[in-house]
């Protein structure tokens, strides 16, 4: 007796993704590490990849991730860095602590977070999984938890790598903590699945940037998951820069629990990847906290880039901003869905969203979708979203001044973008992004 | 310098122009007058090139050249400025930056060198004090969070960094109190030459005042339908519109 298979459903390389997390979750590792990967491989049994008929991915196929054949970076042992010029390029001309991760796999070598104030602990994830392991039992998997959908079981399933960041209450620092994932040559058909811990205690103040970053054009896979914890009255600033090699995939999660008067600042910028998404979630779970997302995303050529937000106003008095503002060139394809959840006693929540997308193509498409879902009655929430072509006043008022049509778009275009960026607090990283935008546009780095 | 040959223009298939004739010459002040939808507006936009604009008959001499097949920066970088009724908002973009690359590629089309921007500051320093401006407007955005008075400021500093052949001034009168007024109007002043030609179009003699013109012209339903001296705005300050457009 013969049976069809049906691809379409149980795509061939599952088979070896699912093989390759029950190993992982099998191989020897600290409780806390150890606890995660068995729920992360059990969560993706369950859950494969998620399909377009799912609604949150009904704009993003997958199936490219799921039939490619990845190494696991924790599987290989660590690349050498050719020159550590490779590495300056992205350290925004500071000399902050940093974890560097080379091709997926944590270079001591190249981090630099001994001299870090007290009540400040920067560790990698493994070495924390030792020496804190009941903050780990603790908080690992509590914001992003296993089964929260394929990708972050997968990552889960593979937890290693990755750090701990951890501030102790009252301490307000402003230097930023960065994480840097940083893929060469020798990372060509890597997957990573790097995990971040990020606790912010009471009333403390913190700073942490990540960098997705690549010096070669190859093909690798990197499906992160950020889990952060702001106690009450503390504060996050957060920066994700994207901009993974234009043949990679990049799958990044932010999974935000924040208390009572806290705030959580967000900001997500995104030039890399073939195909990439990026979920941004919080959970304002305490009276008078607030929530800032905001992004951009420049893609041209074929790119896919899919960004999803999501705040749940848990809390009474709580604020919620988001900014997201995209340029897509080529036959790009960007997709945004913000979503606002607003609980029945989450009375007086203020929520503003806006997404604004400037389309410099007749090929190139977006699919906007903000959301609000509102449970209370004594809210004022407001949500938006245009997609534009280029304001022919504007730029007819360069060219009236002389100013040529090529310069004149690429000007207008910066300013569209600009605006976003303004929002980032901490300068060096405003100033790079601001640069690397001008950069894109118009071939030189300075406005001023 | 200057000639308009019966020219007619549309925008969005409606008829705005219908055949307007003029000449300016080097060294004059014409003023174009009329009430509100007259085409006073519409004939600035189309002098400077506004692409929502289609000329439907006519033509335009510019210097011995066909203005109307130029691109509207090739325009501005052979002379031609409009000073915009509503300045556009740049965010991002520093009002240095946009005008010394504004500054810089008429210098390319001329042949000549490019300033750096320290130079460039030095030149802008100097032009700045006409329209008694701060140095530090040169830092913010092109026009963002500048008040009525700051914008038309602006585009004249932009006019004397420029400094065009043709002037063309589209109700840059429009919201200002008299003090700006009479600092954008100093700024006008200062930057003729025998050389030059200024176009001012507005709906109020008061401007006028300030800088004299040469000419004034009333338009009516796209056409000009009486021409005069200086004393042609005071009487209509004085009579309004209507006895002309009667008599038109």
């Amino acid at each position: 007796m013969s049976t069809s298979v049906k691809t379409s459903v149980t795509p061939n390389d599952m088979t070896v993704y699912q093989a390759q997390a029950t190993a992982s979750a099998a191989s020897g590792a600290p409780a806390p590490l150890k606890d995660l990967r068995s729920a992360g491989a059990a969560a993706f049994a369950r859950l494969g990849f998620p399909s377009t008929r799912s609604e949150d991915w009904a704009y993003t196929n997958v199936s490219a991730i799921a039939n490619t054949t990845f190494v696991a970076a924790t599987d290989r042992a660590p690349d050498v860095l050719r020159s550590v010029q490779e590495l300056e390029a992205f350290s925004f001309g500071s000399a902050w602590p940093m974890l560097v991760f080379l091709n997926g796999r944590f270079m001591p070598a190249l981090s630099s977070h001994e001299a870090l104030p007290d009540g400040v602990r920067v560790m990698p994830l493994a070495q924390a999984a030792i020496d804190e392991p009941e903050l780990l039992h603790r908080y690992l998997g509590s914001t992003a938890p296993a089964d929260r959908d394929g990708f972050t079981a997968l990552n889960a399933a593979f937890a290693g790598e990755g750090a701990l960041v951890c501030v102790s209450k009252e301490m307000v620092t402003e230097v930023p903590i960065h994480l840097v994932h940083l893929t060469t040559a020798d990372g060509a058909g890597v997957m990573s699945h790097p995990r971040h811990l990020i606790i912010v205690e009471r009333q403390a103040k913190a700073s942490v940037i990540e960098s997705y970053v690549s010096t070669a054009d190859v093909t690798y896979f990197t499906n992160t998951v950020t889990e952060v914890v702001l106690e009450d009255g503390a504060t996050l600033h957060h920066v994700r820069v994207q901009r993974e090699s234009l043949s990679a995939f990049h799958v990044g999660t932010i999974e935000a629990l924040q208390g009572r008067d806290s705030h959580f600042l967000q900001f997500s910028f995104q030039t890399g990847a073939q195909l990439s998404r990026s979920n941004v979630y919080t959970v304002l779970n305490g009276d008078g906290g607030g929530t800032t997302l905001n992004g951009l995303y420049m893609l041209d050529g074929t790119q896919h880039g899919d960004h999803q937000t999501r705040v749940e106003h848990v809390a009474p008095n709580c604020f919620s901003r988001e900014l997201y503002k995209g340029l897509l060139d080529g036959q790009s394809h960007g997709v945004f869905n913000g979503k606002v959840y607003v609980h029945p006693e989450a009375q007086k929540t203020d929520g503003k969203q806006t997404n604004n997308t400037l389309l410099l193509s007749a090929d190139a498409q977006i699919d906007t979708k903000p959301q609000l879902e509102i449970f209370a009655d004594d809210v004022k929430c407001t949500h938006g979203a245009t997609v534009g072509r280029m304001d022919e006043t504007s730029l007819f008022y360069l060219k009236s001044r002389g100013v040529g049509s090529v310069l004149a778009k690429q000007l207008l275009m910066y300013a569209f973008a600009a605006d976003a960026i303004e929002t980032i607090e901490n300068e060096a990283v405003k100033e790079e992004l601001e640069k690397m935008t001008l950069v894109r546009f118009t071939g030189t780095a300075t406005t001023k | 310098m200057l000639v308009i040959r019966d020219l007619h223009a549309s925008v969005g298939g409606t008829p705005i122009l219908n055949g307007i004739s003029l000449t300016v010459n080097a060294g004059e002040v014409h003023a174009i007058m009329g009430p509100n939808g007259s085409g006073k507006s519409t004939l600035a936009q189309v002098l400077a090139g506004h692409p929502a604009y289609e000329v439907t008959g006519g033509e335009v001499w510019y210097q011995g050249e066909n203005l109307l097949e130029m691109a509207p920066e090739a325009r501005a970088q052979q002379g031609v400025f409009l000073a915009f009724q509503y300045p556009v908002e740049i965010p991002g973009v520093t009002n240095a930056y946009f005008l010394r690359a504004a500054y810089n590629e008429i210098r390319r089309a001329k042949g000549v060198d490019e300033v750096d921007p320290m130079e460039f500051l030095d030149l802008v320093e100097e032009k700045l004090k006409l329209v008694d401006m701060d140095v530090s407007m040169m830092n913010r955005s092109v026009n963002m969070g500048f008040s009525g008075g700051e914008k038309k400021r602006n585009e004249i500093l932009q006019m004397a960094v420029l400094e065009p052949t043709l002037a063309i001034l589209d109700e840059t009168d429009s919201g200002l109190d008299i003090d700006a007024l009479r600092i954008v109007a100093g700024g006008v002043n200062a930057l003729r030459k025998p050389t030059n030609a200024t176009i001012v179009v507005t709906h109020y003699q008061r401007l006028l005042n300030y800088v004299v013109p040469d000419y004034v012209h009333v338009l009516a339903g796209g056409r000009i339908v009486k021409s005069g001296d200086k004393s042609l705005a005071l009487e209509l300050e004085a009579r309004g519109y209507d006895w002309v457009l009667e008599a038109a």
